[in-house]
């Protein structure tokens, strides 16, 4: 179905967008692009970078979903880490401007894309996925609707970096402080009824690096485009580490 | 070697392993899971990282048999239904295969880990869909579909990834495959494939080649349908002069919100919501009388598209209808549709438990693709007979098996991808200790399938992707979406033909090596491209109305001269007919009948 649709009143809009192309830029720069955006109706800051793509095909960053779910598109926007898609540009923009950076404190492929290796690396010491030791039944292994009930709040994490990338513990030691995206696994294992490894999964946290370089900072719980709370999965965890102790 | 040097066989480094996986979505993951398991060398070769394909957003279910809210419930009750919803043109051998072997797909799922939602009795939760029955028809609505609240394709895919890891996958992750290796006997061979970060380039050689790349809904303007959804395996294919089946078969969601094009689940309509047009009307109730707002979606969307056409839309340009949540409680909106919650609220500013979602029918599914068996097994047409292609394998929206026919059931894709992805992964297995001996590919076939990147790298000028890819959406968006006509398909596919040099002739301005999105993207168009095209020429042959394929020169269903699957060769632009399968191992093959709701 087509239909007519009425030419929209236009505003400029200034984008300033970090660029960085190692293999021809000495060092990164911010580049600033204007677009034309409609003044009836809002739109999300990832359509106003496909806007500044169509004047500028080199510029780079991720993108799938377009709708929250994928965790494709993580940045820095106006010096906060979100997605790009689900961030509406009337709520981004300071003063008419939006600037755009890759999220900080992971290596920068090219423009908006950072090199995701060591946030992936940490969820994979997490043993991020189920162990079961007894046999699996015929049928579902069942789980009541309250044991179900605490993966909410867990289970929705879509690995877009934001958190991890926010979190000043993770800056200084993203080698060794597995991060709170991480953690958030790590919790949504343990608090899983049907899982079987609680015990090994609390020894590999025992260090004093993996999990307790969460200083409680909490810029995970405020850029979560989720609405996830890494913070408290992480003072669960820490919990269980004490429980046990005693 | 670079992406951005010129590329030729005699200097490109190879990889080898037993079998890759082009695609790191629900039927990818769950081949190589497969495969990983059973000992063989593995790769998934996926453009993105595994949890951002498509299979991330579907939300409503998995349709199963599992009999969990219905202990009476019966896969050859979900056979009929799945039959009947394709408008007959479904393989019934393959959709006894989905239908009874799904269970077992459903169990493993929860095995590894899937966050089900569950009822009192701790079992798996399922809620009713559009198009479901009891005791074949008969016996009023089904409960049939199994669900992670409203995020289901989100938990399938996490779960698929999570196991892989545990499973030791090797993931090629940020890779991009351009095209695929044929020897002198017609059999792929591997595929040449770049890692995005860096432009290295290298030809993946292997034994068995699974294409699982999904869709291609981004022909379409609007669509519920991911940007990475551009049908590169359907390019790929077509390239390598293979056919594709019944890629005229569109399904237009009847819910997807307006103005965005992003989703809103059946599993509304199966929790309880209805449809009102602006006058406040339940029109479904006309249209179907006995299954309402759950008739299957071709008729779902055929109605608010004649409501919406006839002057009964909402909004001041009465171009929506209103999707009605609010009457089920909050508790019940938050609870089991939580994800639909947060997308309402983001893409159309509206709180579902107190306000209508603004919705019209959108692009969502390709129920044609690649021809397999139910194998996996790739089929190309010679000499009007079907023919094995050797050590290639399609699952997954890509492929046609063909399960969904004219029309796809909701949930019917999350159980299509892990049933056949398995069934892929399975017969690759086996054939591999059977032995698996491939003539190697000589170095002219190899620059044969490097051609298309040289002349990318090669262009110096040219259009531009994104004036081509506009130009191609409009057009399908105008002249082949839910209602379709003999005139305007011809003035599409006259238009497509004009466009067809300059797709190929594109300029790539950028040649940088390092995460060269440009270069993706006219790659991933001229994949679009192929899929448009098929898809046009297609739609025009079929003389009939049929499932999601609608015309008003040809309003009735034609079972005379087409009970058939359409094939397309891109070659000569041609499309054959080829015999629908109505040979069930187990049971009686359902004969077509009159199809209403």
């Amino acid at each position: 179905m087509s239909q007519a649709i009425p030419v929209a009143q236009l505003k400029s809009v200034t984008m300033s967008i970090y660029r960085y192309d190692p293999s021809l830029d000495e060092k990164p720069y911010m580049q600033d692009i204007v677009i034309e955006v409609p003044t009836d109706k809002d739109i999300m800051v990832l359509d106003a970078l496909h806007l500044a793509k169509n004047q500028e095909p080199s510029l780079s960053y991720r993108r799938s979903c377009r709708e929250g779910v994928c965790g494709s598109d993580g940045m820095n926007i106006n010096g906060k880490n979100g997605l790009a898609c689900v961030t509406p540009l009337s709520e981004a923009l300071k003063r008419n401007k939006l600037t755009l950076r890759p999220m900080p404190g992971l290596p920068v492929v090219r423009d908006l894309i950072v090199d995701m290796k060591q946030f992936y690396d940490q969820l994979e010491k997490v043993k991020p996925y189920l162990i079961t030791k007894s046999e699996n039944p015929e049928t579902e292994r069942t789980q009541s609707p309250e044991e179900r009930e605490e993966l909410d709040g867990l289970y929705e994490c879509i690995l877009c970096g934001c958190c991890s990338t926010s979190c000043p513990s993770f800056w200084w030691n993203p080698d060794k402080f597995l991060g709170p995206a991480a953690l958030l696994q790590s919790w949504r294992f343990i608090a899983d009824s049907r899982d079987e490894a609680t015990e090994e999964r609390l020894d590999a946290l025992e260090d004093s690096f993996s999990l307790y370089r969460c200083h409680g900072i909490m810029n995970c719980v405020s850029v979560c485009p989720k609405g996830l709370n890494p913070t408290e999965a992480i003072s669960n965890i820490r919990n269980k580490l004490i429980a046990r102790e005693k | 070697m670079l992406v951005n040097e010129v590329i030729n066989a005699k200097d490109l480094p190879v990889m080898e392993f037993d079998g890759i996986i082009v695609g790191g979505g629900g039927a990818g993951m769950r081949a190589s899971l497969q495969l990983a398991e059973s000992g063989l060398n593995t790769a998934v070769i996926s453009k993105v990282f595994p949890t951002r394909s498509h299979t991330v957003s579907a939300q409503g279910g998995i349709t199963c048999a599992i009999q969990s809210d219905d202990p009476d419930d019966d896969w050859r009750w979900h056979m009929f239904d799945t039959v009947k919803g394709s408008d007959y043109i479904g393989d019934q051998e393959a959709i006894e295969y989905m239908c009874s072997e799904g269970p077992k797909a459903v169990f493993e799922l929860e095995h590894m880990g899937l966050p089900f939602s569950r009822t009192e009795e701790g079992r798996i939760y399922q809620r009713p869909f559009g198009g479901q029955s009891k005791d074949y028809g008969k016996g009023g609505q089904a409960t049939r579909t199994c669900a992670a609240a409203d995020r289901t394709g989100h938990s399938l895919l996490h779960t698929l990834y999570q196991a892989n890891l545990k499973a030791g996958t090797n993931f090629l992750n940020e890779w991009f495959a351009v095209d695929m290796v044929l020897n002198t006997d017609g059999a792929v061979v591997g595929v040449i494939a770049f890692k995005i970060e860096t432009g290295e380039i290298y030809y993946i050689k292997s034994k068995a080649t699974v294409l699982a790349t999904g869709g291609a809904g981004r022909i379409y303007a609007s669509t519920t349908n991911a940007l990475i959804n551009s049908g590169d395996g359907i390019g790929m294919a077509l390239r390598a002069g293979m056919p594709v089946q019944d890629i005229e078969m569109w399904q237009f969601h009847p819910t997807g919100i307006h103005g965005a094009g992003t989703l809103v689940t059946e599993g509304c309509r199966g929790e309880g919501g209805y449809l009102l047009n602006k006058d406040g009307e339940r029109f479904m109730e006309r249209y179907a009388p006995n299954a309402k707002d759950l008739a299957s979606r071709d008729v779902v969307a055929r109605s608010m598209a004649l409501e919406i056409l006839e002057g009964r839309g909402c909004g001041p340009n009465a171009d929506h209808i209103f999707l009605r949540l609010d009457h089920l409680g909050p508790e019940v909106v938050h609870k089991r549709l939580p994800g639909i919650t947060e997308l309402s609220k983001t893409f159309a500013g509206v709180d579902p438990a107190v306000q209508p979602i603004p919705v019209v029918p959108t692009c969502h599914y390709m129920m044609g693709g690649i021809p397999t068996n139910i194998n996996g097994q790739v089929i190309t047409i010679q000499e009007g007979q079907d023919k094995v292609v050797e050590g290639l394998y399609a699952a997954g929206e890509v492929a046609c098996v063909s399960v969904h026919g004219g029309n796809r059931l909701g949930g019917n894709s999350l159980l299509d991808l892990v049933v056949f992805g398995r069934a892929a992964g399975i017969y690759i297995e086996e054939s591999m200790k059977q032995g698996v001996e491939l003539k190697n590919a000589s170095h002219e076939d190899i620059d044969k399938a490097l051609e298309r990147l040289n002349k990318l790298n090669a262009s110096s000028e040219g259009e531009q992707v994104s004036a081509l890819k506009e130009r191609m959406q409009q057009n399908m968006q105008n002249n082949f979406g839910v209602f379709r006509t003999k005139d305007l398909m011809e003035k599409g596919i006259d238009d497509l033909s004009q466009v067809r040099d300059e797709v190929e002739n594109m300029h790539l301005k950028d040649k940088s090596a390092t995460f060269n999105t440009a270069r993706i993207e006219a790659l991933e168009m001229q994949n679009l491209f192929e899929v448009a095209e098929a898809t046009a020429v297609t739609a025009n042959s079929r003389k009939e109305s049929r499932g999601a394929h609608s015309r008003d020169d040809y309003p009735d269903r034609d079972d005379e001269n087409w009970l058939k699957h359409s094939i397309y060769f891109s070659e000569n632009k041609e499309v054959s007919k080829r015999d629908v399968n109505y040979r069930p191992k187990t049971v009686q093959a359902f004969q077509p009948m009159v199809r209403s709701y």
